[in-house]
């Protein structure tokens, strides 16, 4: 399924003029998501930036045909939309819903939790900016431990809650995590979860210069930095079977990650984390690749046992 | 032949989201409505309905599930109750700014706190501003005719609003009364397949309901209003229209009974309005010239028609199972807006009765009415609104 950069499309469905800030990963991702699938799509859009990227009415810079929806309810609209289709016997479009972290794992987490047990037929994607961002930066559930937010003014002090690994617990045949910076890895899992039926989850982590506080350059760094330092892993869990993707698949050794310090400073919302909060915060990412570890052993004996059978 | 059955109002609106061949029903289970939602469940694995049913986690995802299925173009239903109608609240706007002609049956039940499930209309008069129709019925039949009427209406393009067809809860919701059920063909031929403003298109990829400036938002609500004024103009065609095919009307906006030479009229909605019919001949028996108006639509509210009936009636009484906490039933307010620029007004009062299921009686009604006859003669009302059989 792995593509390369030669077989995106070259068509582009999120059109000049939009009105995202410069250096912003999610209007990065929503372009890489229609080079992915193309435009025989309905979105689903909540509350979000996307709710301004896509420019006022009469104007839309999306040449899909979108929804827009109250800020909690994208999976439970996508729902009726997917159950539509099918009374109209419609097979060739791809119902899509696309939410912030807010709208996803804070106000829009029960319906999303509802259409995963119903095993609604469509993909929801998170593009999670750590943050309420179209409101200004006030702290969400994706906040991550000693983020400044207008809402922490002194850093958050709780961590992130683990999303992808909430949508694992549903049993639903794909959850991946994905980030703009690894477009490649983008496209693929979009691609594969367009080919399976059932509840799709994929989880982006999409920088935002304008609430992370860092020059609108370093967008594509910034996510690189995240998954060098092993601070957002990417993965997918197909069928319940974890597996790491590269370039995540080679830092399970903890010497080839790099420090999280790195990714600190290039951003004025980390300005504030002590000596301590660094410590906290390596120690946290440490556990987690503990976790990835012995899940991709547990996958791989599974695998195993499952090929000697 | 039409089918003569004998069942539960909410039953009945079961048959009647069959009989509408609606395409998605999302619906979330709250006491009274359950009864609606089982006999969709029954009717779906009996394999006499074909549709997609989403048993969804909430109100509030029923409501939003059932837009995505409108936008996407299919006729879609579903029920609640008090709370769950609450919850809607923010998706009741959603839909009706969306220009969505969704039907959902409301079996009224009073909000909390304390719990209650027994009826009154605190919980749809809540949603009085959302933009949606809404309708009360007095009976089983009328539930499932106004049903099928509301797809009609709400599908026409001079109107594409949602509606609510509300009935009281236990009081119609788990009562048994016959029902006629015309032919499948029959219902066909009066309600024609489903029409929207808009669907969702491949071929016309523009996005719906994005951010909207000052410059064009006026319009759009003002498009709205519009088709509540259209709504008024259909509703008495389109019930007549029903009877000329089934033989049963409702009365269009508003139910009348005995108002022709009425000097006070008690205007209820809902099921009080048969009471109010039983009241009023025990009072023609003592020689009291008083009539009935049964407020059927609520939303678009039929001012015309009570000023009409304000050139004849000196005195105007209205029943509300309702409060405004602060003021008064909302019904006794739209009355006095309605007449307030007449030369000739006539007198207004407002009783409050039956909150939260307290029995209302034609006895009771009877009282009001003496009371209010008092008034009328004496040309004063004492007491704008008076709370009926209150514990000292």
């Amino acid at each position: 399924m792995m593509v390369t950069v030669k077989e995106f499309s070259k068509e582009e469905y999120l059109l000049k003029g939009h009105a995202a800030c410069a250096g912003c990963g999610p209007a990065i991702s929503l372009r890489l998501l229609f080079k992915a699938l193309g435009n025989k799509i309905f979105l689903v859009v909540p509350a979000c930036c996307t709710t301004v990227i896509q420019g006022p009415y009469p104007y839309t810079s999306f040449s899909v045909p979108l929804q827009n929806v109250l800020f909690e309810s994208t999976a439970a609209a996508a729902s009726g939309i997917v159950a539509a289709l099918h009374q109209r016997n419609v097979k060739d479009i791809t119902v899509v819903g696309w939410a912030g972290d807010g709208g996803t794992v804070d106000i829009g987490i029960q319906a999303l939790s509802g259409a995963a047990e119903r095993e609604t037929d469509f993909i929801y994607i998170c593009y999670d900016n750590e943050a309420y961002g179209n409101t200004g930066m006030q702290r969400s559930g994706a906040t991550p431990y000693g983020a400044w937010t207008t809402t922490t003014p002194s850093g958050k002090r709780e961590r992130k809650k683990d999303m992808p690994l909430i949508m694992a617990a549903h049993k639903i045949p794909y959850v991946a995590t994905a980030c703009p910076s690894y477009p490649i890895d983008f496209v693929s899992k979009l691609r594969k979860a367009k080919e399976i039926k059932g509840t799709k989850y994929i989880h982006i982590l999409a920088p935002c210069p304008t609430g992370w506080r860092y020059d609108t350059g370093k967008t594509v760094e910034l996510g690189r930095l995240a998954v060098q330092t092993g601070l957002w892993a990417l993965y997918e869990i197909e069928n319940g079977k974890f597996k790491l993707n590269p370039p995540s698949d080679r830092l399970i050794d903890k010497a080839k990650r790099k420090s999280v310090k790195e990714y600190f400073a290039l951003q004025g919302r980390f300005r504030n984390l002590t000596e301590e909060d660094i410590d906290r915060i390596q120690k946290g990412v440490d556990e987690d690749w503990e976790n990835y570890r012995a899940q991709t052993s547990c996958s791989a004996s599974d695998a195993t046992l499952h090929g000697k059978i | 032949m039409a089918q003569m059955i004998i069942d539960t109002a909410n039953h009945i609106a079961g048959y009647a989201a069959k009989a509408a061949r609606v395409k998605v029903v999302a619906a979330y289970p709250i006491t009274p409505q359950t009864t609606v939602v089982e006999k969709i469940a029954e009717f779906v694995e009996e394999g006499k309905m074909d549709i997609e049913y989403i048993r969804v986690e909430s109100e509030h995802s029923a409501m939003m599930a059932c837009i995505g299925a409108a936008v996407t173009g299919v006729r879609t239903f579903t029920a609640t109750s008090a709370h769950g109608l609450a919850l809607m609240h923010e998706a009741l706007h959603w839909a009706s700014g969306s220009r969505l002609p969704i039907v959902m049956v409301v079996v009224n039940r009073a909000m909390g706190a304390p719990w209650s499930i027994m009826p009154d209309f605190s919980d749809s008069l809540s949603q009085r501003d959302t933009g949606w129709l809404q309708f009360y019925c007095a009976d089983n039949q009328e539930v499932f005719d106004t049903i099928i009427q509301t797809y009609k209406l709400c599908e026409n393009e001079r109107v594409f609003l949602p509606a609510m067809v509300c009935l009281e809860g236990f009081i119609l919701s788990h009562t048994y009364m016959p029902v006629k059920i015309p032919k499948q063909e029959e219902i066909d031929a009066f309600l024609p397949p489903y029409k929207s403003g808009w669907t969702l298109d491949l071929n016309d990829p523009i996005s719906h309901a994005n951010l909207v400036s000052p410059e064009w938002f006026m319009e759009f609500r003002y498009m709205i209003q519009e088709a509540m004024e259209n709504a008024k103009q259909l509703i008495p065609k389109i019930d007549r229209e029903y009877r000329e095919r089934f033989g049963v009307e409702h009365g269009g906006l508003i139910e009348k009974y005995r108002c022709e030479d009425a000097d006070l009229l008690l205007l209820t909605m809902g099921t009080m309005g048969s009471d109010a019919k039983i009241a009023v001949d025990n009072l023609r028996k003592e020689g009291l010239k008083v009539g009935s108006a049964r407020v059927r639509v609520f939303r678009p509210f039929p001012t015309e028609e009570i000023g009409k009936l304000a050139e004849r009636a000196q005195m105007l009484t209205s029943i509300d199972r309702h409060i405004s906490f602060g003021m008064e039933g909302f019904l006794a307010t739209e009355i006095k807006a309605s007449v307030f620029n007449r030369k000739d007004k006539p007198l207004v009062a407002g009783y409050i009765a039956g909150l939260g299921g307290r029995d209302v009686t034609s006895g009771t009604l009877e009282k009001i009415a003496k009371k209010s006859l008092k008034w009328m003669r004496d040309g004063k009302v004492e007491k704008e609104t008076t709370w009926v059989d209150l514990r000292e």
